[in-house]
């Protein structure tokens, strides 16, 4: 198994599927050689729009195109597509359901060393709030390839989360398949089911691994969707695992955390424990320093799944 | 343009800006000075002017509008309705639970509207990117879009104005409502946008500044843009807020107030006794 970072993915991705699609068009905002929407510049450049450090123009110029039919990709960084131009990502594109897909890079603290400012751990929350969103975060390279093209085969508003780091490999070509909205089962198990995002997939994995060994059976769930989220996966997890513990790159408020729990207070309730980042802003380091600085390693999955387990009736 | 053409559009703008009062007057809330100050415009756009199918909104040739300053949706719907995109008759459920006329221009349930807006600064934006769509599939159609002054004090606007000009969009008019108030009193005085004229020029536009109530004027700036190359166009109309109506002239009270039962009927009053001016 490879690596490769989601965001270099992304880039080979646009290539791969925008390159003789005439309706794609890629818009960036000075950072094309960071989100890798360079690939596509190089390649196609008519189709290549710099929009200049101005975010919020990028997405509502994104939604005017989307008006006459094109498949417009926006990318800068998670924090300036979700924070900055958040009022424009849902007034300008999800409230008119335009076919506008904000892919954004550098989202999580595994941005590293440029610090807090640019670690966005608000974007799921963000985004996850307006109606008519979707929003997907892929754990690793082939899944992001997945994901986009499924983002250009539906109709709508698409929030990509996108990292900086290359991650290791989960899935295989071979095998995996890509539903819109439907939850991965990468493992099965059932005393504990444990449901991450993005980059904590990985680290899930690896928690399921430590657990075996004390004698816990994990299950591990990926969601990659995160809206519209699979109800029936996590239903089904909650009935037959009877606690679950979420993991995220994100702050605990309003993530996969809350989306997960939304689901399951009303539909099945079982303890829930949140690996995330614990209402604190990042700092600048290496990203694996900084996991472990934030709490979000195996290990502390661990912790939460032996509290989740322990909180069962 | 001759003069029973400036004629026939003055008419047509007098009974939008009759439609507009009755709008407003139903809803009991909505904006009338600036769309009073903005309907010589629409109707010079859409009654001289843009290429579109009242049959078939989306026909993916037309010229496109967007109004940037959404607030102004009366007078859009009011130009729409008299246009043949929807029934006249229906102006009347403006804001109501159930009716198709959102109180900010919606393009998902109003035909003819070709973007949503309401949210200041980002209409201009979404002009741009369909102005840029248009170059890039080769398409002969012009985009037209109206800001309001107060409007461009949003930095957005000026986000845009700069990829306007670096892309070269002169299939793009845009027009400013230059009527110098805004809610909280005079642009002037709240943050001055002034001069309009010579920041789009500084901005690489090339600008015309007109009468906005002025059909004739409206239609030759229109027609001037299609002969500049490799520049948007930007028309500045020096424009009277709540124009038309005596008591709603430079007052920035009239911004976002309905008119009461009287203060409707003598509105109407006045805009019909000078239709029957423009008959005679």
């Amino acid at each position: 198994m490879g690596k490769i970072a989601t965001r270099d993915a992304y880039g080979q991705a646009l290539v791969e599927y925008g390159k003789d699609n005439k309706n794609i068009v890629v818009l960036d905002a000075d950072l094309a050689k960071a989100t890798k929407t360079i690939t596509f510049k190089k390649e196609v450049p008519e189709r290549f729009f710099d929009m200049g450090i101005a975010e919020g123009n990028m997405m509502t110029v994104a939604a005017g195109m989307a008006t006459t039919g094109k498949i417009v990709f926006a990318s800068t960084f998670a924090m300036f597509a979700s924070a900055r131009a958040c009022e424009q990502i849902r007034n300008s594109i999800c409230y008119p359901k335009l076919n506008v897909k904000v892919a954004a890079t550098h989202a999580g603290l595994t941005v590293g060393e440029d610090g807090a400012s640019h670690q966005c751990i608000e974007d799921i929350a963000l985004m996850r709030a307006l109606p008519n969103m979707t929003v997907i975060s892929p754990c690793d390279g082939l899944e992001a390839n997945r994901a986009i093209k499924a983002a250009i085969e539906y109709d709508g508003p698409v929030y990509i989360r996108l990292g900086r780091a290359a991650v290791e490999d989960v899935f295989d070509a071979e095998t995996y398949n890509f539903e819109l909205g439907k939850g991965i089962q990468v493992k099965d198990g059932k005393d504990v089911t444990l449901v991450a995002t993005g980059i904590m997939v990985q680290e899930s994995i690896k928690a399921a691994e430590m657990l075996k060994e004390e004698g816990i059976d994990a299950r591990v769930i990926n969601i990659h969707t995160i809206k519209p989220i699979d109800k029936d996966i996590l239903i089904k997890a909650s009935n037959e695992t009877g606690a679950i513990v979420t993991a995220e790159e994100h702050n605990i408020s309003g993530g996969l955390g809350s989306a997960v729990a939304e689901v399951i207070c009303q539909n099945a309730p079982c303890p829930i424990k949140m690996v995330a980042v614990n209402e604190k802003f990042g700092t600048s380091g290496s990203p694996a320093e900084l996991l472990e600085k934030y709490g979000l390693t195996a290990k502390d999955i661990v912790a939460k799944a032996k509290e989740a387990i322990a909180a069962k009736k | 343009m001759d003069k029973q053409k400036k004629l026939d559009l003055m008419k047509k703008a007098t009974c939008i800006r009759k439609y507009i009062i009755d709008e407003v007057f139903s809803a009991k809330s909505g904006h009338p000075g600036g769309s009073l100050s903005c309907t010589d415009i629409l109707t010079v756009l859409y009654f001289d002017e843009m290429n579109v199918d009242v049959k078939n909104p989306k026909w993916e040739d037309r010229d496109r509008f967007v109004l940037s300053k959404g607030h102004c949706a009366p007078a859009l719907y009011a130009t729409l309705a008299s246009k043949g995109f929807f029934p006249v008759e229906d102006l009347n459920t403006l804001r109501k639970t159930d009716s198709y006329l959102e109180g900010h221009p919606s393009m998902t349930y109003v035909p003819g509207v070709d973007m949503s807006t309401g949210s200041l600064g980002q209409g201009i934006s979404a002009a741009v990117g369909m102005a840029i769509a248009g170059k890039l599939d080769e398409k002969s159609y012009r985009v037209y879009s109206i800001l309001g002054d107060g409007e461009i004090q949003e930095g957005q606007v000026w986000e845009a104005a700069m990829a306007a000009a670096h892309y070269k969009l002169d299939n793009l008019v845009a027009f400013v409502d230059h009527n110098g108030l805004q809610i909280d009193g005079a642009t002037a005085d709240v943050m001055n946008p002034n001069p309009v004229a010579d920041k789009f020029e500084a901005f690489g536009w090339n600008v015309i500044v007109v009468d906005g109530h002025d059909v004739e004027a409206i239609k030759n700036a229109v027609d001037q843009a299609k002969t500049v190359k490799g520049k948007p166009t930007m028309v500045v109309c020096e424009t009277v807020k709540g124009k038309g109506v005596s008591f709603m002239e430079n007052n920035c009270d009239w911004h976002g107030t309905a008119p009461k039962q009287e203060q409707r009927d003598q509105a109407i009053a006045e805009l019909d006794a000078y239709l029957a001016e423009l008959e005679a």
